[in-house]
């Protein structure tokens, strides 16, 4: 019954949407319908699906959440200390529209295009619309169902044929509203074609400490021999629900690396699914969450092999305290003829509280027989022994239960190759840290 | 400096210290001996402050202060220090901030200034030629991957940097070989000085002809059963431990 009243609920919003949208490709719009069609008929996922089990999204399906409003101009000083490198090239989206002062698109490579998703399909960009909702399905579930039918805005990347660019761009994703039960469907197109480089931030922050939905869905797309960084530093209000879908599909002889942070949010869930679909790709996924309070956190990773002699390695690390609760789910999923994969895995998580709970589910999924798949995860406390060991040296308790989880996230966070980006990173881990707690 | 009267420790109910009297004056190095399981590390671990062992009877004063009240991090600000016998391995705790931090902690309680990251980097080359390591081990996690001698010769170091008044040597010796030996031991002698102490605890004879001891005690079940000077260090390694186990009724 309340199911069938949310539901109600989001068409009606969109019947409004669509009226009010004044671009029209027909494409576009078709999929829309679709895509709200297919909601009005699923609608969220419940625990009773495999994939949703440990992680109950009813606090979100129970508000009838409003597309957020589009805000005055905001100071571009609020948004400084969210950018490495000042005149960095970047995208600011404030409630889920793109905000011109903010945004700096100037001194790009020729070749490198950074506009919004709007403005592309206004210019008919070819690439754009033919990749559009091409790859993150939307009929997977109600999340990327909503998104899709709400696309109007976001972020478009566009990397020509041999241009290598390496100071990353950022796509920033504000929300100020501090009304209560807004939202906003951020969508994210990146498009890197064969021997070009790319090195993408995307980042979701608020600066209003209100319940609100954020629920992007990123799609990249990525060439033969090109190679691909991309960060997503989510730093939500701590009362928001943030749902995020990333699709990632790589052709032969590419690379991959994912930094996937997540600090914010009271239920955030990322889903994030990379395709090898050529020969000789290398993938690297590294994630960090910090859970404290009662917040809810949830990587889903998959990993495709399609194709022989891929790599993938995948390093995720959690501390969670208070009665926060995380959930890691990371699929390797290797196809009949992905001959000489080589995969591995590990989920190391750090629990400080009792009431802490983590539920880490490694699945391998293995038709071929000649490959080298390893997965290992663990959840252990801070190690008493290594506490008397710096306590024993002057280092309070406290200090030296901080310094051992700054150890514990640096291992995540080391592997940024960027140094004033590793360095902003462990800025926020150490903010994180209070006596020994998180968030305390 | 320290002053033990009458202690008794347990672990898991189990009485491991049997009554010991020890009294450790400035300028002063204490061996301890005896043979396995008799009490020496635990006697080690009371004092740095372990959790493990519950102090059931006795007092020990450090400095004239309570040393039982207080938290092993304020027994190390005061001035104590535990060389360990298995030195910990902590991975991604940078060795040199790590040492720069306990060194702010001390000093901020003896109401010193902290030392910047490159006051403390001329500290420590001059410790680091103490015990023969190279700069290289700093930017390394703490003992993380270092072989034994490694492990022992950075304990040292941090002794040296640390300035305690009482070091306590817990097993420093075991599994060195004789080049390693010879570098903690002469680590040690670098530091003695008429203001500080050690109680070096040890299995091994071979360590105190390093380090030689003013005074040299035998433990035994518990309980200090014989004491000497070097001479009975010697004693003990021509004629082992077994007349100290018969002449105090336990199996030889």
């Amino acid at each position: 019954m309340k199911e069938t009243g949310i539901r109600d609920w989001y068409l009606s919003l969109f019947e409004e949407f669509e009226r009010e949208l004044n671009s029209g490709a027909p494409a576009l719009g078709h999929m829309r319908r679709q895509a709200i069609r297919w909601f009005a008929e699923n609608g969220f996922p419940s625990t009773r699906q495999e994939e949703w089990r440990f992680t109950n999204v009813s606090p979100i399906s129970e508000i009838k959440f409003e597309a957020a409003e589009k805000p005055a101009a905001l100071d571009p000083a609020r948004i400084l200390p969210y950018i490495t490198g000042d005149d960095s090239a970047r995208l600011v989206f404030v409630n889920g529209h793109i905000d011109r002062m903010s945004s700096t698109t100037a001194q790009l490579p020729h070749g490198l295009m950074l506009q919004s998703l709007q403005d592309a399909l206004a210019s008919n960009d070819a690439a754009a619309a033919a990749e559009l909702a091409r790859h993150a399905r939307m009929d997977e579930n109600g999340f990327v169902a909503l998104n899709t039918a709400f696309i109007n805005d976001g972020a478009y990347v566009h990397v020509a044929k041999d241009v290598a660019h390496a100071r990353p761009l950022h796509l920033l994703f504000i929300t100020t509203d501090a009304a209560e039960a807004r939202m906003v469907q951020p969508r994210v197109l990146i498009i890197v074609e064969d021997n070009a480089q790319l090195s993408v931030i995307e980042r979701y922050i608020s600066l209003a400490d209100s319940t609100y939905f954020a629920n992007p869905v990123t799609e990249i797309v990525i060439g033969e021999n090109a190679n691909v960084t991309h960060y997503k530093i989510q730093q939500e209000s701590r009362k928001a629900f943030h749902t995020a879908r990333l699709q990632v599909v790589l052709k032969r002889d590419s690379s991959y690396t994912s930094h996937n942070y997540a600090f914010g949010g009271a239920i955030a869930r990322t889903d994030m699914h990379v395709v090898l679909d050529g020969e000789g790709i290398d993938c690297t996924l590294n994630g960090l969450y910090l859970g404290g309070g009662v917040q809810l956190i949830d990587n889903h990773t998959v990993i495709e092999h399609r194709r022989p002699h891929c790599n993938s390695r995948e390093f995720y690390k959690g501390i969670l305290d208070e009665r926060a609760r995380a959930v890691f789910s990371g699929k390797i999923h290797v196809h009949k003829y992905a001959q000489k994969t080589d995969a591995m895995q590990s989920n190391q998580n750090l629990i400080l509280s009792e009431e802490a709970t983590i539920d880490t589910k490694p699945q391998l999924e293995i038709y071929a027989d000649d490959v080298k798949c390893t997965h290992g995860a663990t959840v252990g406390r801070i190690d008493e022994e290594s506490i008397f060991y710096l306590c024993s040296r002057g280092i309070g308790k406290a200090m030296a239960k901080n310094l051992m989880m700054q150890a514990f996230a640096g291992q995540i966070t080391d592997r940024i190759k960027d140094d004033a980006l590793r360095e902003h990173i462990a800025e926020i881990v150490l903010g994180h840290l209070h006596d020994g707690h998180l968030h305390r | 400096m320290l002053s033990i009267k009458n202690l008794h420790a347990s672990v898991d109910g189990h009485e491991i210290l049997n009554g010991i009297d020890l009294d450790v004056k400035p300028g002063e190095v204490h061996a301890i001996m005896g043979p396995n399981g008799s009490g020496k590390s635990t006697l080690a671990g009371v004092l740095a402050g372990r959790a493990e062992y519950s102090v059931t009877e006795g007092r020990i004063d450090f400095l004239g202060k309570n040393l039982l009240e207080m938290a092993p991090e304020m027994r190390a600000r005061e001035g104590l220090f535990l060389a360990f016998q298995y030195p910990v391995e902590i991975p991604g705790v940078n060795s040199s901030y790590f040492l720069r931090t306990a060194l702010n902690e001390i000093r901020a309680h003896r109401g010193l200034d902290k030392v910047s990251a490159l006051e403390f980097l001329k500290i420590i080359r001059e410790k680091l030629e103490l015990v023969e390591m190279d700069e290289k081990f700093l930017k390394r996690s703490v003992n993380e991957g270092f072989s034994g001698g490694e492990k022992k010769r950075n304990e040292i170091l941090q002794m040296a940097t640390l300035e305690p008044k009482l070091a306590v040597l817990d097993e420093t010796d075991s599994g060195l070989d004789i080049d390693a030996l010879r570098i903690v031991a002469g680590g040690v002698n670098a530091l003695r000085s008429q203001e500080n102490a050690f109680i070096v605890v040890t299995h091994y004879q071979r360590l105190l002809n390093y380090i030689v001891p003013d005074f040299v005690h035998v433990l035994y079940q518990g309980k200090i059963v014989k004491s000497g000077d070097k001479d009975l260090a010697l004693h003990l390694e021509d004629f082992g431990y077994d007349w100290i186990k018969e002449q105090n009724g336990g199996q030889a």
